[in-house]
């Protein structure tokens, strides 16, 4: 038998994958636009859309969806990849249709305007005309996840219909759809949280500094640790502390659970994340509202 | 950690509730320790609510809520784990026959496909029609689980006469790599950990099979075929000219410098660059998503082919397929559909329906000629430009299609070419 070399470690593979996807994204659609949050996911989606149409430049705008409570490191992060890049970004706002009326805002002590991304997202994708919309969210995060499609269709309302999903089959994508229709593409479905940070070790990709290690004044609520900041009300019995921790997601400021932690490089990331035993969602208070609150959301329009 | 040099492989899972494949499942993702704590408490408390005494593992692998609600898998599932030897991705298929095209979904990337017996009822129906289409499908391997082994004392016998009784049938199907071994899922017998209670068994324990067997070979290097996926022009003073074909090559192993046919032209070129952002690529082979340059000035486009002179594949626009069919509405004989081949659309009339297949015998239905949701068939079409195409057996991305429903833009058809 001839010995074989010609095989790829799984990183490359799902790289492949991934670089496939994006370009039959851009193959197949007309006006295509990618969801950026700031977190790893998401970084990882634009690194990977560079590659695929390297040596051009990224042919779709960024789009984030502006909570309002954002980290100060995610900014600074996103604004220096932006102009790296030489992608154009859009910004929707949800303080912006907060002040005009068209949504309202929770109160309270859990409040927290995750729920209100959606609503903006949708108007985002309407206003912009944008067909499809590339995001970094992973089957290994949930369980709604674990069923989701490359290509996920949506219909007018940007909702998802679970049981009216189109069969995947081989390299066979069909993005084919009804004026007004549009889809949400998930590059990254078939990656695990292990595997995004292993490769973004291989690519020495930089990240913001909330992933590493470092010193935050937080407080406790169910077991987690969520940042002392004005955008979350604390009880009286909540008392603020510093603490060394990082982030293990990054989202809105009120719904992500920091984790106690030492770990100051990607290598160091990786261990912890290799012998961890919760899960990274599991600091995500988004997700603990409802045993089905994935699936309730993406039902909405939820990305 | 030596985890980015490991190997991805795919298997998928066929077997309905009964057979234990959800314990199956949850089973390998606990013992490799893929199962998380937050994940565990859930299921837990979940199984405590349902008066359960034990940690129902099968509850890891329902995913909506349709579907805990009625306790059986709708859709295929995907789930992960890593060994420090390879990657595994399941894709978790439900087992009966109203979910045909689920399994053949599944399928469809699949290195692997695990087939569960229980132990007790032997060779069914549905051990068949598993078997049957991921020979269909062209899984290069296939493990017969038999499940439940505890349930039938670990007697050896048992094991025996299943084995005989599935290698009597399944030597009329077109799979080449068979391995059968004894478990039980929910004792832990021979998943990860060899069984203390079946000392006659002399093969690996599933884990390893699953870690060791050899995939190198399931892609095929010997037909050079690159398909046109997208045409990369960054129009900038840097890389004025630069004109380049991204795809991910289907076939064959590429080298700068190969000469190369181009398809429907039938121009030749030769390779002058293998590109990707990390720089020029020695060589292309599947499943890299790669850039080729040509030496000549050529005009290609998405859904034309690169391929060698002396290996070319089957250019026609009459062709002739086994379909499994995915829709409510049944197959319209001489209706017209969109059909996506490699990175080619094309359009499609169905000319003849020669048989439908009974999944459960494999009898040649040539009265019955209905195809609805979840039959198979063999049909020939014509398409409104000619396809280049390999057979399905010999290359399972250029031998296969899908087709589109113009009026809905649903997916109804998965097409293997004969």
């Amino acid at each position: 038998m001839e010995q074989f070399n010609y095989r790829l470690d799984y990183l490359r593979e799902l790289e492949s994958e991934s670089i496939f996807i994006i370009r039959e994204v851009a193959a197949q659609f007309e006006n295509p636009v990618i969801l950026f949050s700031g977190g790893k996911d998401s970084i990882l989606v634009t690194h990977l859309a560079r590659k695929a149409f390297y040596p051009a430049k990224i042919p779709f705008p960024l789009l984030h969806i502006d909570t309002g409570h954002n980290f100060e490191e995610t900014l600074t992060y996103r604004d220096e990849m932006v102009s790296r890049l030489g992608v154009r970004l859009k910004i929707a706002s949800v303080q912006e249709l907060i002040d005009t009326g068209e949504l309202t805002e929770e109160s309270g002590f859990n409040a927290t305007r995750n729920y209100l991304q959606t609503p903006v997202l949708l108007k985002a994708i309407e206003d912009g005309k944008y067909d499809v919309a590339l995001g970094g969210a992973r089957r290994d995060e949930e369980k709604a996840r674990a069923k989701e499609r490359f290509f996920s269709h949506r219909d007018e309302f940007g909702q998802w219909d679970p049981k009216n999903q189109r069969p995947e089959l081989w390299n066979l994508f069909n993005g084919k759809k009804r004026s007004g229709e549009h889809f949400r593409v998930f590059p990254i479905s078939n990656w695990t949280e292990l595997d995004v940070w292993m490769y973004l070790a291989v690519e020495k990709i930089p990240l913001p500094s909330l992933y590493f290690s470092h010193t935050r004044s937080v407080f406790e609520r169910d077991g987690m640790l969520l940042a002392n900041h004005p955008a979350i009300l604390r009880r009286e019995n909540e008392v603020p502390f510093d603490e060394i921790i990082r982030f293990r997601t990054i989202g809105d400021i009120t719904c992500t659970g920091a984790v106690r932690s030492p770990a100051t490089s990607l290598d160091d990331i990786i261990e912890e994340v290799a012998t961890s035993r919760t899960t990274e969602r599991g600091g995500r208070a988004d997700d603990k509202r409802a045993e089905t609150a994935m699936e309730d959301r993406k039902k909405q329009g939820y990305f | 950690m030596n985890q980015e040099k490991a190997e991805l492989l795919r298997f998928t899972t066929a077997g309905s509730v009964d057979d234990g494949k959800s314990t199956l499942i949850g089973r390998l993702l606990f013992d490799a320790k893929a199962i998380f704590e937050d994940q565990l408490e859930a299921i837990r408390l979940t199984s405590e609510r349902r008066g359960g005494d034990e940690i129902d593992l099968s509850l890891l692998t329902d995913g909506l809520r349709a579907e805990r609600e009625q306790g059986i898998t709708i859709d295929v599932a995907y789930r992960y784990f890593s060994t420090p030897k390879r990657k595994f991705i399941i894709a978790d298929t439900p087992g009966h026959i109203q979910y045909t095209r689920n399994m053949v979904t599944g399928a469809s990337t699949a290195n692997v496909a695990l087939v569960l017996v229980d132990a007790r009822h032997g060779v069914i129906e549905q051990t068949k029609r598993h078997a049957f289409l991921a020979s269909l499908l062209q899984i290069p391997h296939l493990v017969v689980c038999i499940n439940k082994m505890d349930l039938v004392d670990y007697k050896e016998d048992v094991y025996n006469n299943i084995k005989a009784e599935f290698e009597k049938f399944s030597f009329k199907l077109d799979v080449k790599d068979v391995h059968f071994i004894p478990i039980s899922a929910l004792k832990g017998d021979n998943i990860v950990d060899r069984s203390q209670n079946m000392h006659w068994f002399e093969g690996t324990t599933l884990l390893y099979y699953l870690e060791n067997v050899h995939i190198g070979s399931d892609h095929n290097f010997i037909d050079a075929r690159f398909p046109i996926q997208h045409v990369i022009r960054p129009n900038t003073d840097e890389f004025h000219d630069y004109r380049g074909y991204a795809g991910r090559v289907a076939g064959g192993i590429w080298k700068k410098g190969d000469q190369v046919t181009l398809l429907p032209s039938g121009f030749q070129s030769k390779i002058a660059k293998i590109d990707s952002m990390d720089g020029e690529l020695e060589e292309a082979y599947p499943p890299l998503s790669v850039t080729l340059l040509l030496e000549d000035d050529l005009d290609l486009s998405r859904g034309e082919m690169i391929v060698r002179e002396n290996n070319q594949p089957n250019v026609d626009q009459d062709i002739e397929l086994m379909i499994c069919w995915f829709s409510e509405k049944p197959m319209q004989l001489n209706g017209k559909y969109t059909l996506f081949h490699t990175t080619r659309e094309a359009r499609c009339v169905i000319k003849e329906i020669r048989y439908k297949l009974n999944i459960n015998t494999l009898h040649r239905d040539q009265e019955d000629l209905k195809i609805g949701m979840n039959d198979i068939g063999r049909i020939s079409i014509r398409t409104t430009k000619p396809l280049f195409f390999d057979s399905y057996r010999k290359n399972r991305i250029t031998g296969s299609v899908i087709l589109i429903d113009e009026g809905t833009n649903a997916t109804v058809a998965a097409g293997m070419i004969i």
